[in-house]
């Protein structure tokens, strides 16, 4: 099988430049490892943190230590994001701390496509096309859950209080930047 | 839009869902020992009961887990969910009298 190179196969597919709507800006973010890793949730309790990915969280909630970001999706999924240059090192050091313990660790780094709007109005324009109640009652910062982006899958984390990432697959990725610059336009101020 | 309560996860829009038919069907132990049909009634006869019906339903744009769900057909109102692999609970004084449990329902 042909082998290429891990920068050959990372071509961007967004633009590198932000998009300014208003108060909103939504900006696509930087390549980054992924990985998805699953395991019992007894596992995850006991273990506590691996490879510095917190592991004990409720599920939808997320943990943010230096560049290392784990999101709890569900009762036995956690995806982990770490620094792009140390996608090896944290796998080996993931599967060094589960040892002989079940698991299991895929490398998603290239399926998904992060995405980054913040701004005033940001909940507003993720509701253009997410059915969840983004208000902070219900949708707190620190919380992360997969939910649906209009015709796509997203997973969905709030950063702050009018901050947010946006994570999609891939082959989703221009589809879901495009809508976002779409609902974004309600909130330019129209002038003359 | 349906809210429904994922186990997981609390109260959430049907978009992010999934049905996968009706729950508490044992697959045969002992397949191999079925006449065909038996084996016809365990994949395609189902109660579909006009009433308090329990379902599989997965929160497939979510925590991507299944779980149990019941349901009033008449309605559209899910009336309780409950995790897999755990009993059907009581339906309750409000079920309708033309919706009694499933005869072939099993723990
Ligand atoms: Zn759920």
């Amino acid at each position: 099988m042909l082998e290429t190179g891990r920068l050959a196969r990372r071509a961007a597919v967004l633009p590198a430049a932000s998009v300014t709507r208003g108060a909103v800006v939504i900006r696509p973010l930087g390549a980054q490892s992924r990985f998805s890793l699953r395991t019992r949730p007894a596992t995850a309790e006991a273990l506590g943190t691996v490879a510095g990915f917190t592991l004990a969280l409720p599920i939808n909630r997320m943990s943010t230590a230096g560049e290392r970001t784990s999101l709890r999706l569900g009762p036995d999924e956690w995806l982990l994001i770490g620094p792009e240059a140390e996608t090896d090192e944290l796998a080996e050091a993931v599967s060094a701390e589960f040892g002989e313990r079940v698991f299991s660790l895929v490398d998603v780094s290239h399926r998904n496509v992060g995405i980054e709007i913040t701004g005033r109005n940001a909940a507003h324009v993720l509701n253009a096309g997410c059915p969840l109640d983004l208000a902070e009652a219900a949708f707190p910062v620190g919380m992360a859950t997969r939910t649906v982006l209009g015709k796509a899958e997203i997973v969905l984390a709030r950063t702050g209080v009018d901050a947010w990432r946006v994570e999609c697959w891939r082959s989703f990725a221009t589809y879901v930047h495009g809508f976002l610059g779409e609902g974004a336009l309600d909130f330019v101020a129209v002038t003359g | 839009m349906l809210v429904i309560t994922c186990p997981n996860c609390g109260d959430r829009p049907e978009l992010e869902f999934r049905c996968g038919g009706e729950a508490h069907i044992a697959r045969p132990q002992t397949p191999a020992e079925l006449d065909d049909g038996q084996w016809g009634a365990f994949l395609f006869t189902r109660t579909n009961p006009k009433g308090v019906h329990a379902e599989r339903w997965i929160h497939q744009h979510g925590c991507g887990r299944w779980f149990n769900a019941l349901r009033d057909t008449v309605s559209d109102r899910l009336i309780a969910t409950y995790p897999m692999g755990t009993p059907r609970p009581d339906a309750g004084a409000g079920a309708a009298p033309s919706s009694p449990a499933s005869p072939t329902s099993q723990p």
